[in-house]
């Protein structure tokens, strides 16, 4: 997938990394035993440790410790066993100690890899430099009273992963493809649910720009506040053009840090290179470094669930899938799974077509989720199972999946109560063949022509039969009475 | 000084088991003395009402034959100690009116073991000073004085105010921190026994933070056998504090000897600092003789990086405190300055809350940890500090304990040095060493300078090692049999 600016002087590609924030599904925070449940009342889940109260020490969430490991594993990235939490100094009141204990010079999780599918269904690899867990800050309100700012503690503390993307995105499709497959791969280790909305996973982008060919980097700026999956790709690639604009007209990228304004669609300058923090790391001396033993390593590599790729990899093996149908299916874990219990025993590949074209089509238009599903797994394999032993026409089986996404009903009952099965009996059918046959002579002057006309005939019976009747039977029977 | 405010830790806990005197009485004659002594200026803060409260509780457990290892026992707390309900300061502006919800680890451990709360002592600023000075809540007065002179001394810092309260009969015994000497040379100026244990042998948990990886807390006390009573109640591991130790507290109160027979005691050739006064020599010489008298083995040993100790602490210690001080900014608690907004508001109520020694350390802090100045600076101090501590590694090859002076003068005027840092700083050369290396050390008093001032020494002893440290400070205790008083006091000791 190659995406080019196209400039008045040449063509310009574009060089992106991501930064991704990522609550770590934890029901306490990482340092301090208070909760971490969304939606609660302001500073209602904070301990004295959270507001930075004097002599409060940090502890360590060891399950913190462990959703990190496991999302690193998940990433194909080296577990460093030993790590050392920081203190990045910096003032604001919705940091009460005046530092956030994050990762530096020794980040828990080191170089690993995150495969995306490219439209032509061709992967590609994008290089995780690193992942370390952090603290998260408060939060300010600055819309709640007239004069003032309120500080909202209860996030203060939360336990973020941060992972940090080498400059290996060269399109904003690219950058929306990584956001996916990271937040599947996140969700199917179930260390962090995924949730931009409620800013559960967050991403900056570092932008720049270079001329198709040239293997120099650029300048880059740092793009904060990309917060839904489309953002993601209109704040890259408006930033992209910008520069470009800028560099075209002769000028230069100053390194920044700009802010995406999801309003207007475009990015502004926070703060200069020069009005850059200094943060001041230090190893916080109230933790001591971590030392992970490699059994416990090894028991969360032994637990990892199945992931995408591998998913993937297996539903094409084993199922005969396209990867282009694989891939749509195990993006989601609760998706693959329900595939998997629909095709179980049945031919996959209908499977898959019932779930992908039927089932997602409808969940879309009514704005569900799979978890949301009024149809259970086993239902839609019964209508498949009615489909193939003739119970229902296809389309038969569509009008009775309506009415079980509408009802959450069994495709039995739906069949029974309303009558919908099938009639293959030709004595039913014979007489309306008859009919239709006698009550349309033109038409049947047209077939002795055009033999093709015999569709027209097949929906006359249909209709007169409310779609009821086996379509390959009229057929046969119609043929047999028109040709004889 | 009445009877009950003469007695050690140990006898007025012996007396109070025997039911001879009641803990309310032991109490109030506690609260008597303070109210006499307040020219001293040893407490910021004084409970009474609690202390009494505290006190009648413990006189019902003891009628119930119930008692905690420190009950009906009246101390005073270093106001660098979170207490739950009463007024928290670090003598500091900047914690106006700071009442924790919370108590601190080693405050509770005592409050269970049955200990009364007097008060709560004075201290440097954030426990930044060497001589009690730079208390917002204003300087503590040593109780000694030289004979016949009126002029007042510093009580050293910066747990002065314990320091003082205890030499001064106003509590049995009092928990302290130490830095980089903030127990054990206020102890020696006021003539009190002080021990820093080993680092994480005490939870830091609840104790107002100044330099993290150096703050410990410890006892004062009039005795060495008090000092290892005290200690035992105050020790111990603590999940709340990940920097404390999950080790066993090992009995050092019961088997207490002086026994130091066949114990090979090291005495550093760099502790003989350039200027130091003949009669701290004097003293260090003695202590070594006592020892040997007593079946010890004295030998010389060397501590190469020594002088090094005194720059390298004085930038790790600030920039630890740099940062644990931002959380000092107007925001939750403490004293608020109004600004025009918040960048005023931050500079105006740090700029009025802080007072000039902590400001002086802020800054030096954040200088060694800023861009460009970390590796020269802060790097550079902590691997000086590694050498630090394996000089004394390998001088622990040799040696089983190290006896040096606690501090290279006797007390000094009040104002004396304060517009000179570095000579204030240079107090703690003989105590920031061990500090570094996280060891345990004792100050004992050990005679009394020229000028009629208590001196003390120190002993140093191995990582987890305080039962030596205890043993070899007995020894030096009962060679020493210091018992001369605060000239205030002399007069009325009965």
């Amino acid at each position: 997938m190659s995406f080019v600016i196209k400039g008045d002087t040449g063509d310009w590609e574009i060089v992106c990394g991501l930064e991704v924030h990522a609550q770590v599904i934890s029901r306490a925070k990482l340092f301090s035993g208070a909760s971490t449940a969304f939606g609660a009342e302001p500073n209602s889940q904070v301990s004295p440790v959270d507001a930075g109260m004097p002599g409060m020490l940090p502890v360590i969430n060891a399950f913190c410790i462990e959703q990190a490991v496991r999302t690193g594993l998940g990433l194909r990235a080296e577990i460093n066993r030993f790590s050392v939490f920081e203190r990045k100094n910096y003032f604001y009141p919705d940091l009460p100690n005046g530092y956030q204990i994050s990762q530096y010079q020794h980040p828990l999780v080191g170089r690993g890899e995150l495969l995306i599918d490219l439209p032509d269904g061709r992967t590609k690899a994008i290089g995780i430099t690193r992942l370390h867990l952090e603290m998260d800050a408060g939060k300010s309100l600055h819309d709640q009273l007239p004069d003032r700012t309120l500080i909202d503690l209860n996030r203060s503390g939360v336990a973020l992963m941060e992972i940090v993307s080498e400059p290996d995105i060269r399109s904003p499709e690219e950058a929306v493809a990584y956001m996916r497959k990271l937040r599947s791969i996140l969700r199917y280790l179930g260390t962090c649910d995924g949730n931009m909305e409620e800013g559960s996973l967050r991403c900056d982008a570092n932008v720049s720009v270079r001329r198709v060919g040239s293997r120099e980097f650029g300048t880059r700026c740092e793009i904060k506040n990309v917060n839904s999956m489309r953002f993601v790709a209109k704040a890259i690639e408006y930033e992209a053009r910008r520069q470009v604009e800028i560099l075209e007209a002769g000028g230069v990228i100053e390194q920044e840090t700009r802010l995406f304004d999801s309003g207007r669609g475009v990015t502004r300058s926070m703060r200069s290179k020069e009005e850059a923090h200094d943060y001041r790391y230090f190893p916080d001396p109230d933790l001591l470094p971590l030392e992970l033993e490699e059994a416990f390593v090894a028991r969360i590599r032994e637990s990892l669930p199945e992931l995408p790729d591998e998913k993937k990899e297996r539903f094409i093996r084993e199922f005969g899938l396209t990867p282009y149908d694989a891939g749509v299916l195990v993006a989601e874990r609760a998706t693959a799974d329900y595939f998997e219990e629909v095709a179980a025993g049945r031919d996959a590949k209908q499977a898959a077509n019932w779930v992908i074209t039927e089932l997602f089509g409808a969940l879309n238009r009514a704005g569900k989720g799979i978890e949301e599903c009024p149809i259970r797994p086993h239902q839609l394999g019964r209508l498949i199972d009615l489909l193939n032993e003739k119970v229902l026409s296809g389309r038969l089986a569509k009008d009775v999946f309506a009415i079980m996404f509408e009802t959450g009903e069994d495709p039995e009952r739906i069949v029974e109560e309303r009558g919908l099965r099938q009639v293959t009996d030709t004595s039913a059918i014979e007489p309306i063949v008859e009919k239709v046959i006698a009550d349309n002579p033109g038409q049947v002057e047209t077939y002795r022509k055009n033999p093709k006309v015999i569709g027209w005939f097949v929906g006359q019976v249909m209709k007169a039969t409310r779609g009821k009747a086996n379509p390959q039977m009229v057929q046969e029977l119609l043929k047999k009475r028109l040709e004889g | 000084m009445s009877e009950l405010t003469a007695l050690t830790l140990t006898a007025a806990r012996e007396a109070l088991r025997r039911r001879e005197i009641s803990a309310r009485e032991l109490t109030e004659a506690h609260l008597r003395a303070m109210e006499a002594a307040r020219d001293l200026n040893a407490y910021i803060t004084e409970t009474p009402e609690r202390a009494l409260a505290m006190a009648d509780a413990a006189d019902a457990r003891l009628a119930r034959g119930e008692s905690g290892l420190l009950e009906g026992l009246p101390l005073a707390i270093k106001d660098l100690f979170c207490t739950e309900g009463i007024l928290t300061t670090a003598g500091s502006h900047i914690l106006e009116g700071f009442v924790p919800p919370y108590e601190s680890t080693v405050t509770r451990r005592l409050w269970e073991a049955g200990a009364v709360c007097l008060g709560k002592a004075n201290l440097d600023e954030f426990a930044m000073g060497s001589a009690n000075v730079t208390s917002y809540y204003g300087p503590v007065r040593n109780p000694w004085t030289r004979p016949g002179e009126e002029v007042p001394l510093v009580p050293g810092g910066s747990s002065g105010g314990s320091a003082a309260a205890v030499a001064a009969r106003l509590c049995l015994g009092a928990t302290g921190t130490d830095t980089g000497g903030s127990i054990r040379q206020p102890a020696s100026f006021c003539g009190v026994v002080g021990m820093k244990p080993t680092y994480g042998r005490c939870s830091r948990f609840g104790i107002v933070a100044f330099a993290s990886s150096l703050d410990q807390a410890g006892p004062l006390t009039r005795t060495v056998a008090d000092c290892a009573l005290l200690l035992q109640a105050m020790a111990g591991y603590d999940p709340q504090d990940s920097t404390s130790a999950a080790r066993e507290v090992p009995d050092w109160s019961g088997g207490l000897s002086g026994e130091v027979r066949g114990l090979r005691i090291g005495v550093p050739a760099e502790y003989r600092v350039e200027g130091m006064p003949e009669e701290i020599e004097r003293l260090w010489r003695q202590g070594a003789e006592w020892l040997r008298a007593a079946g010890a083995e004295i030998r010389e040993i060397s501590l190469p990086h020594t002088r090094y100790a005194l720059p390298a602490y004085y930038i790790i210690a600030p920039a630890e405190a740099s940062s644990n001080l931002a959380r000092y900014d107007g925001m939750r608690f403490g004293l608020r300055v109004e600004g025009a907004d918040l960048t005023e508001t931050y500079m105006k109520t740090r700029g009025r809350g802080f007072g000039a020694e902590v400001k002086r350390r802020v800054l030096i802090g954040t200088y060694a940890l800023s861009a460009g100045y970390y590796d020269a600076y802060y790097l550079k101090a902590q691997k000086v500090r590694r050498r630090i501590a394996e000089d004394f590694t390998a001088a622990f090859r040799e040696v089983d304990a190290i006896l040096t002076p606690t501090a290279p003068s006797a007390a000094f005027r009040l104002g004396e040095k304060s517009d000179d840092p570095v000579a204030m700083y240079l107090n703690d050369v003989f105590t920031v060493p061990a500090s570094l290396a996280g060891l345990p050390g004792i100050s004992v008093p050990a005679g009394l300078s020229a000028e009629g001032l208590p001196l003390g020494l120190q002993v140093i002893g191995r990582a987890w090692d305080e039962a030596t440290v205890l043993r070899v400070g007995r020894a030096l205790e009962e060679a020493a049999a210091f018992t001369a008083l605060p000239y205030g006091l002399a007069e009325v000791a009965g």
